[in-house]
């Protein structure tokens, strides 16, 4: 047993097909302790640029002040581990190959739209004129950016049939909140206090989580026996209290709904807005546009549709188009365009024609970083390309669920072709045998695993999708490897129970995790005594 | 289309095995008045890498870049050298291209670098725990508010008038939602920072005190009186950092008492890329941590008894608890902590320090030598990398003439604080690493010109 410095068993040894190995690796697959097992304080792996001679010895001293502050200085070691460049360089590298990724293979997870993140996007983020830029630098020193933003919007504008757009929300989740404080403001502007939110069952949860933050109740509309929003239960429950509607379309069983502009127009015949959640826009960005159907505001995740990285679990970005009736409460800032001058619409110049927006949602303009690869994308795709992206995920999606539903239950399969994800349960599984025994399954074919247990009007839901960035090569490889781990799965395979076998770690103990969160590293003693 | 692997052979053939005569046949659902008969007009063709690159270069172009001309841009965001490897690491595609940890069997690399990042920052900040990022600084500065309204059940926030404006404007716009209510107040264009008049203003019904440190004109004051004050009335203190670079030289907000330090972690490994993506920081004392918002990565084990990392206390979260979740945020900024994390493990303890150092004597060289230019007045004598001066002119329109002539003199209050006559006379400059001596000496002569 190999023990760090602190006494922590960093290394424990492996027993892989009953061959240990002295350092724990299995050739390839490399074992990396924390930095704060191998590093150490007096380490760096900077050489820092030396002081002005005018600093006197190159040691700084807070100026006197009116106040004494060199109490103020710090005592304490801080307690952060340093390595070498070398050193450095190896243990992310390391850590990196731990991680499976779109650059190594298919990534089905439904709603997240793993597709192919080109590397133009990164390299023209990373233009000095992009990149190197201050957010509060004079207007005039920065009109190439608001050019790029301007673009971005025009885009996104164009290709929803939306008249506005907001760009500033960071994320999905918080173009959710943007949209929802839009439909407050213009429900407050006419003096109008209503209270609900209406959202499907089988909404994302950040749905119900944004509209509470939003300051509403949510109450949830069933969907019908062929997965869409039942209409009519909908329609009964709308109201002078109905704020909003929020809806995925396509939504989260894959499917898009026929009936949304029956319903876009049922709300706003109530006095409602209806709110498009667009995590999906993938599916029809260029044979579809949400302004047509009724859709007053709808986040588009510039990640999942526009091809910018997840990175691991962010940065996201998450625009927001307006119809009409809501743009003119969009939040601040924005970029106006006057012939070939750009200009930043903020606090201090809404008052001339924006006086209505809610106000601001983040320091500075957005995240600019993803719009620039957002801008590479679109321009490299055309609008001839984006509307082939639709097409070829919708049929690399169907070609899925076709090829799939004789060895998996696919619910919704008989009431038509699925848009860009496939939607299987875990019926007809061998008792005892899960959804969750198939996705680690699938981590030992190579794959990571489809989406699980969501959306939750399907019974161990599994949401497969393949994006259109996959060969037909690769999805009949992915196919076949799907099609063996659900026939191991029917036929009571207990190999399968255990799964995963061959990943960096067999499966970790959650509950122990969450029953004693551990969410720092201390050192052994500290650990110790905290027990 | 280069980003399609599809043939039309592969087209035909899949349409085939799915019983579709056409792709139309696949967009069934969609009502026909919806549907686009061809691709939307007004839009342009595809176009290749080249013709890309000569459009998106051409507005590159048209910015001034920070690093071609003496710089003195902060006030929230920070330009510090990025050693080479930072920007190479994040763009192996095991990062970049890998999705949320959720699967924590092929997703180590990433669990494990939240592990460090979060105990990093931790550290930095002086505080317990740390969560695995937020957006950024402003929108973690809100989530703290909430935070402790939750944890204090009261609604009363104040906020000290050094705190960064925009994040006053994020929290202004959330609590006329959320029914907060917020004190906010307007900085002075002197030394002294507003810890003690927010010492008189805590009451039974405040929450929390938000202080930043430094303060948005540089300021720094000892936090400890306000700590002490804020924990006798029941409240918390909530810190924020946008330039944790200081934290290398000053003690950090949770060493003096701070309950949540929250902070704006771009100026280390992320750059300015006009404002974003950066990465918000949010550390707090570890009774609270079942009230934080966002992700937390934890260590567990797996089923061999191998020391393993998952994302954990999910039940906090909005896709467990929906509408009763601590927060509706649903990413963290997980490149940009990458970023974060490998430029700390870079510079370590030792280089932290010794770049705070110069930063810091680079400061402290600049004020003295502006200082000297007539018409040019220091008026925040306790500061880290950032001061603010008193100028014999309105500093907006300054600022403005000093671009034309390729200096990027610093952030004008003017610009911050519109209509703040008050105000109106100030210039924040940060000074870094970055600052040659002969950029102070170009903004110096250039302010001597111009106030002459």
């Amino acid at each position: 047993m190999t023990m760090n410095r602190q006494g922590r068993v960093s290394r424990p040894e492996v027993e892989a097909e009953g061959v240990a190995t002295h350092t724990g690796n299995r050739a390839l697959m490399l074992e990396e302790p924390l930095i704060f097992e191998i590093g150490d304080e007096q380490t760096s792996g900077v050489d820092l640029p030396c002081a002005p001679a005018k600093a006197g010895d190159g040691r700084a001293e807070l100026r006197p002040s009116p106040e004494p502050i060199g109490a103020l200085l710090r005592r304490n070691p801080i307690g952060l581990p340093g390595l070498s460049e070398p050193e450095t360089v190896r243990h992310y590298t390391r850590l990196s190959r731990q991680n499976y990724a779109i650059d190594l293979g298919l990534f089905p997870l439904g709603s997240c739209t793993m597709k192919h993140n080109p590397r133009l996007n990164e390299k023209m983020a990373r233009l000095p004129g992009f990149a190197d830029i201050h957010p509060l630098q004079p207007q005039e020193t920065v009109q190439g950016a608001f050019a790029l933003i301007h673009l971005v919007s025009e885009w996104l504008c164009k290709l929803t049939g939306m008249p506005a757009v907001a760009m500033s929300p960071k994320a999905g989740a918080h173009g959710e909140l943007c949209g929802l404080l839009a439909i407050r403001s213009a429900l407050e502007a006419r003096g109008d206090a209503r209270e609900v939110v209406l959202v499907p069952e089988s909404a994302h949860g950040t749905n119900p989580a944004t509209a509470a933050f939003a300051g509403y109740r949510v109450e949830n509309i069933p969907a019908t026996p062929e997965g869409r929003v039942d209409f009519a239960a909908l329609k009964a429950r709308l109201g002078p209290d109905v704020a909003a509607v929020m809806i995925t379309n396509p939504n989260t069983c894959g499917l898009f709904e026929p009936d949304l502009k029956r319903i876009a127009d049922a709300v706003h015949g109530c006095g409602g807005f209806v709110y498009c959640d667009g995590a999906n826009f993938n599916a029809i960005v260029g044979r579809v546009r949400p302004g047509d159907l009724g859709v007053d505001a709808m986040h588009i995740n510039l990640h999942k549709t526009f091809s910018t990285p997840h990175g691991g679990g962010g940065p996201g970005s998450g625009p927001v188009v307006f119809s009409e009736a809501l743009a003119p409460f969009a939040p601040l800032p924005f970029v106006e365009r006057e012939g070939d001058h750009y200009r930043l619409v903020e606090e201090e110049t809404a008052g001339e024609h924006h006086a209505q927006s809610f106000g601001r949602m983040v320091a500075f303009h957005g995240q600019m970083g993803m719009f620039t690869r957002a801008a590479a994308y679109m321009l490299s795709h055309g609008a001839d390309g984006l509307r082939q992206v639709s097409e070829d995920a919708v049929l690399n999606a169907n070609y899925v669920l076709r090829r799939l539903e004789d060895v998996l239950d696919a619910p919704f399969a008989a009431s038509g072709p699925c848009m860009h994800e496939a939607l299987f349960s875990d019926d007809g599984l061998a008792e005892g045998f899960t959804t969750l025994d198939i996705a680690k399954g699938l981590i030992d074919e190579g794959y990571h695993p489809m989406t699980m247990y969501f959306p939750l009007v399907v019974h161990g839901a599994m949401l497969v999708e393949p994006t259109e960035t996959e060969s037909k090569a690769a999805l009949d490889q992915f196919i076949g490897a799907l099609r063996s781990v659900a026939e191991r799965a029917k036929a009571g395979d207990q190999s399968l129970k255990s799964a995963p076998h061959h990943a960096p770690r067999r499966r970790l103990d959650e509950t122990l995790a969450a029953r004693k969160p551990l969410l720092v590293w201390k050192d052994a003693e500290l650990a110790q005594a905290a027990e | 289309m280069r980003y399609l692997p599809l043939t039309h052979a592969d087209r035909s053939a899949m349409l085939h095995a799915v019983g579709a005569a056409t792709i139309d046949d696949l967009f069934v659902d969609v009502p026909a008045e919806a549907r686009l008969d061809g691709p939307i007009r007004d839009l342009p063709p595809h176009a290749s890498e080249l013709q890309v690159e000569r459009q998106l270069s051409a507005l590159a172009r048209r910015n001034t870049v920070a690093g071609t001309v003496p710089f003195f841009l902060g006030c929230g965001s920070y330009r510090h050298h990025i050693p080479a490897s930072v920007d190479h690491l994040i763009q192996r595609g095991e990062f970049l291209t890998a999705y949320t940890p959720y699967q924590p069997e092929i997703a180590q690399g990433t669990l494990q670098m939240l592990f460090e990042f979060q105990t990093q920052v931790a550290r930095l900040l002086g505080c317990d725990v740390a969560n695995a990022s937020m957006y950024d600084g402003s929108t973690a500065c809100w989530e703290a508010i909430t935070m402790a309204r939750r944890i204090t059940r009261r609604g009363k926030a104040l906020l000290s008038g050094g705190l960064h404006p925009h994040y006053v404007s994020v929290a202004r716009t959330m609590a006329r939602f959320t029914g907060d209510d917020l004190h906010t107040a307007m900085p002075t264009l002197d030394a002294g920072t507003d810890v003690d008049a927010l010492i008189d203003r805590i009451d039974t019904d405040t929450s929390c005190v938000v202080v930043q440190y430094p303060d948005i004109l540089g300021r720094v004051a000892d936090l400890s009186a306000l700590a002490d004050a804020t924990h006798a009335k029941g409240a918390l203190l909530v810190a924020v950092v946008t330039e944790p670079v200081a934290l290398g030289l000053l003690k950090s907000p949770g060493e003096m008492g701070a309950d949540i330090v929250v902070g704006e972690g771009q100026a280390l490994g992320v750059g300015l890329q006009f404002g974003g993506p950066y990465v918000g920081l949010f550390a707090c004392k570890e009774k609270f941590v079942r009230q934080m918002p966002g992700r937390l990565c934890g260590e567990t084990v797996d089923a061999e008894g191998k020391r393993g990392f998952v994302l954990t206390l999910s039940t906090r979260e909005q896709h467990i608890r929906r509408e009763k979740a601590t927060s509706n945020i649903c990413t963290n900024s997980g490149l940009c902590a990458l970023a974060f994390s490998i430029h700390m493990t870079l510079l370590g303890e030792k280089g932290l320090r010794g770049l705070a150092e110069i930063n810091h004597a680079h400061a402290v060289a600049a004020a003295d030598r502006l200082a000297q230019v007539p018409g040019v007045e220091l008026v925040t004598p306790a500061f880290f990398n950032e001061f603010t001066l008193r100028l014999s002119a309105e500093a907006r329109p300054l600022v403005r003439r000093l671009a034309d002539r390729n200096i990027l003199a610093g952030v004008s209050l003017g610009r911050l604080y519109p209509g703040e006559e008050a105000l109106a006379n100030g210039l924040v400059v940060a000074v870094t690493e970055t600052t040659t001596p002969e950029d102070v000496e170009a903004l110096a002569a250039a302010l001597q010109e111009e106030l002459a």
